[in-house]
């Protein structure tokens, strides 16, 4: 994952930051950002339909009416895309195990990961939902469970497994052959190598992009919606329709912000210990 | 010529054409504030046509006829003047002054029919029922049609023996999203289990054949179309009685429009000759016989 290798300068300041040693570049940095967000607003606050728009989408008493219900709801959110991580995090590592494994006897498993790869990747998350709410429990098979929450946690983790396979797959490509062949020459069995030297390292990479999938995964856990629970979005739908007015939409959009940021910024902040790391260690 | 003169010349013809143009924009302006209904008055968003918006596909007993081959609409065709919405619309349409061929129909999905700014239509017709709140954000029309709304669920399930609204608490229950039913099932209803919320009325009928919910709430007349054509092995299981005023579907028009005063006044003369209780009697007759759950 260590890309940096351009900046090659062992940068502890932060990206977004830039840098920022001096009152005159702070002066600078502050007076171009007060303008450029000015001129934004000016724009939109100026034009024809400002006034409409205002009153379609930052109502205040419906924001303050709809936004208890908006937020109770999205603590379903938050049960769907915990409990989906948590699945996706074992579930696509068995995958990307799978994928790698060698010799030609096992073969029917490293096709089976591709062509799992390949069609959960390949079809569009919405459908995936739709095909398996209502086909799956329409089929009636006893003992399998017909609550749309179930399947559409198990859409969830379908597709976003795919992805996560191929994120821990460039991870574990990632770590030198001679890390195995080392590993192996010390006594230890293919299976061994595999638990105690590839994963942990190859996991270790590959944390900043998973998170980023997961930050992905967070928001789609609105698409359950389509088969019925009553989530943050559905909630703020009901809403939208009960008074013909946005507002509640940007009560739901502010919730997902406040989970996705901090996750974001989390991971930049893994990226920046990762590249320090690396770069005090000399190696690469 | 000398110079003089073509710069006097040149002042008049430009004075000449400040005054047309102020002539013509205060003429412009004294017909859209003027009150008169005839279709040169009204505020169109194509002259000389009425452009009516539903969403697609439109389903019966609301629209009818088959669409043409090659037509964009699926299951009816607006345009053909069958179904109770369809030859309402066309009524007022006449009502209005408008000849048939100078009705238009486009396609209007619910939540584009009150989004802010410009819209495609002239009056959107989908029913889409009045409430103080929604009126805060479109212009109704009036009344054209006194709803209820009713209950399905699947035959030999045990929610079709159901006689009374506090038999129903205890199931699960499905609506699609935006509509009155909703309200009715959390206001009235009050059930013990969250009920379920879809996109569109055939994600609702897709969750009760599944299972996932036990009844569906819809408007009457919707519920004997799904249960005679959608899903045969549904039944009626009743209709909820009114509470409070009686909830109505209105046409939605752009607030502030005039033409919706003129819609009313169609409306009201086509109530008072006894045409809507006609078309109504037409398309929408077989209203009485679901029993009511008290």
């Amino acid at each position: 994952m260590s890309v940096d290798a351009e900046t090659g300068r062992g940068d502890r300041r932060s990206r977004i930051l830039g840098d920022l040693r001096g009152a005159r570049n702070v002066g600078i940095a502050v007076t171009s950002t007060v303008v450029f967000f000015a001129v934004i607003v000016a724009v939109i606050v100026t034009s024809a339909g400002w006034p409409e728009v205002r009153k379609a989408f930052f109502d205040r008493k419906i924001f303050s009416d709809s936004f208890p219900e908006i937020a109770h709801a999205f603590l379903l959110n938050i049960r769907i895309f915990i409990t989906a991580e948590a699945l996706i995090l074992v579930f696509a590592l068995a995958i990307a195990v799978l994928r790698g494994l060698p010799g030609p006897v096992l073969f029917p498993f490293r096709l089976l990961a591709v062509l799992y790869t390949d069609l959960f990747r390949g079809i569009p998350t919405i459908l995936v939902i739709y095909i398996l709410g209502f086909g799956a429990p329409a089929l009636q098979l006893s003992g399998v469970p017909n609550s749309p929450l179930f399947w559409g946690v198990t859409a969830l983790v379908l597709v976003y497994s795919a992805y996560v396979a191929e994120v821990y797959r460039a991870g574990i490509d990632s770590v030198h052959p001679s890390q195995e062949a080392a590993a192996r020459s010390l006594g230890l069995s293919r299976g061994q190598t595999l638990r105690y030297v590839i994963v942990p390292q190859a996991v270790r990479r590959v944390i900043p992009p998973l998170l980023n999938d997961f930050i992905g995964l967070q928001k789609d856990s609105a698409l359950v919606a389509l088969i019925g629970p009553i989530e943050a979005f559905r909630q703020s739908q009901i809403d939208v329709a009960a008074t013909f007015n946005y507002t509640p939409y940007m009560a739901t959009a502010l919730l997902f912000i406040l989970v996705t940021i901090p996750l974001a910024r989390f991971t930049d902040w893994l990226i920046a210990r990762d590249r320090r790391r690396q770069s005090a260690g000399g190696a690469q | 010529m000398r110079p003089k003169t073509i710069l006097l010349l040149g002042a008049t013809a430009l004075l000449a054409i400040v005054a047309a143009g102020c002539g013509g924009g205060s003429k412009k302006s004294a017909a859209s504030t003027s009150s008169g209904c005839s279709v040169d008055q009204l505020n169109l968003v194509h002259k000389g046509q009425l452009t009516i918006g539903t969403d697609n596909p439109a389903f019966p007993p609301w629209f009818g006829g088959t669409p043409p081959k090659g037509s964009m609409w699926k299951v009816s065709d607006p345009n053909s003047g069958q179904g109770f919405e369809s030859a309402v619309a066309y009524a007022v349409a006449g009502k209005l002054g408008f000849k048939k061929s100078d009705v238009h129909w486009v396609v209007v999905p619910f939540e584009q029919s009150f989004k802010p700014g410009s819209k495609s239509f002239d009056f959107d017709v989908n029913q889409v029922s009045f409430t103080p709140a929604r009126a805060n954000s479109v212009d109704f029309s009036d009344s054209y049609y006194n709803v209820n709304q009713a209950l399905i669920g699947l035959k030999g399930t045990p929610i079709t023996s159901a006689k009374t609204i506090a038999d129903v608490k205890g199931y699960k229950l499905g609506v699609q999203i935006g509509t009155t039913s909703y309200a009715y099932v959390t206001k009235n209803i009050k059930p013990s289990k969250q009920p379920s919320v879809y996109n569109t009325s055939s994600d609702v009928n897709s969750g009760l054949k599944a299972h996932q919910i036990d009844g569906i709430v819809v408007d009457l007349p919707t519920a004997f179309y799904i249960t005679a054509v959608q899903i045969p092995q549904a039944t009626i299981v009743g209709q909820f009685p009114t509470v409070g005023t009686p909830e109505h579907f209105g046409m939605v028009l752009a607030k502030g429009n005039n033409l919706t005063s003129c819609v009313d006044k169609a409306l009201a003369s086509l109530k008072s000759a006894g045409t809507l209780a006609k078309i109504q009697q037409e398309w929408l007759s077989n209203k009485a016989s679901a029993p009511v759950l008290k």
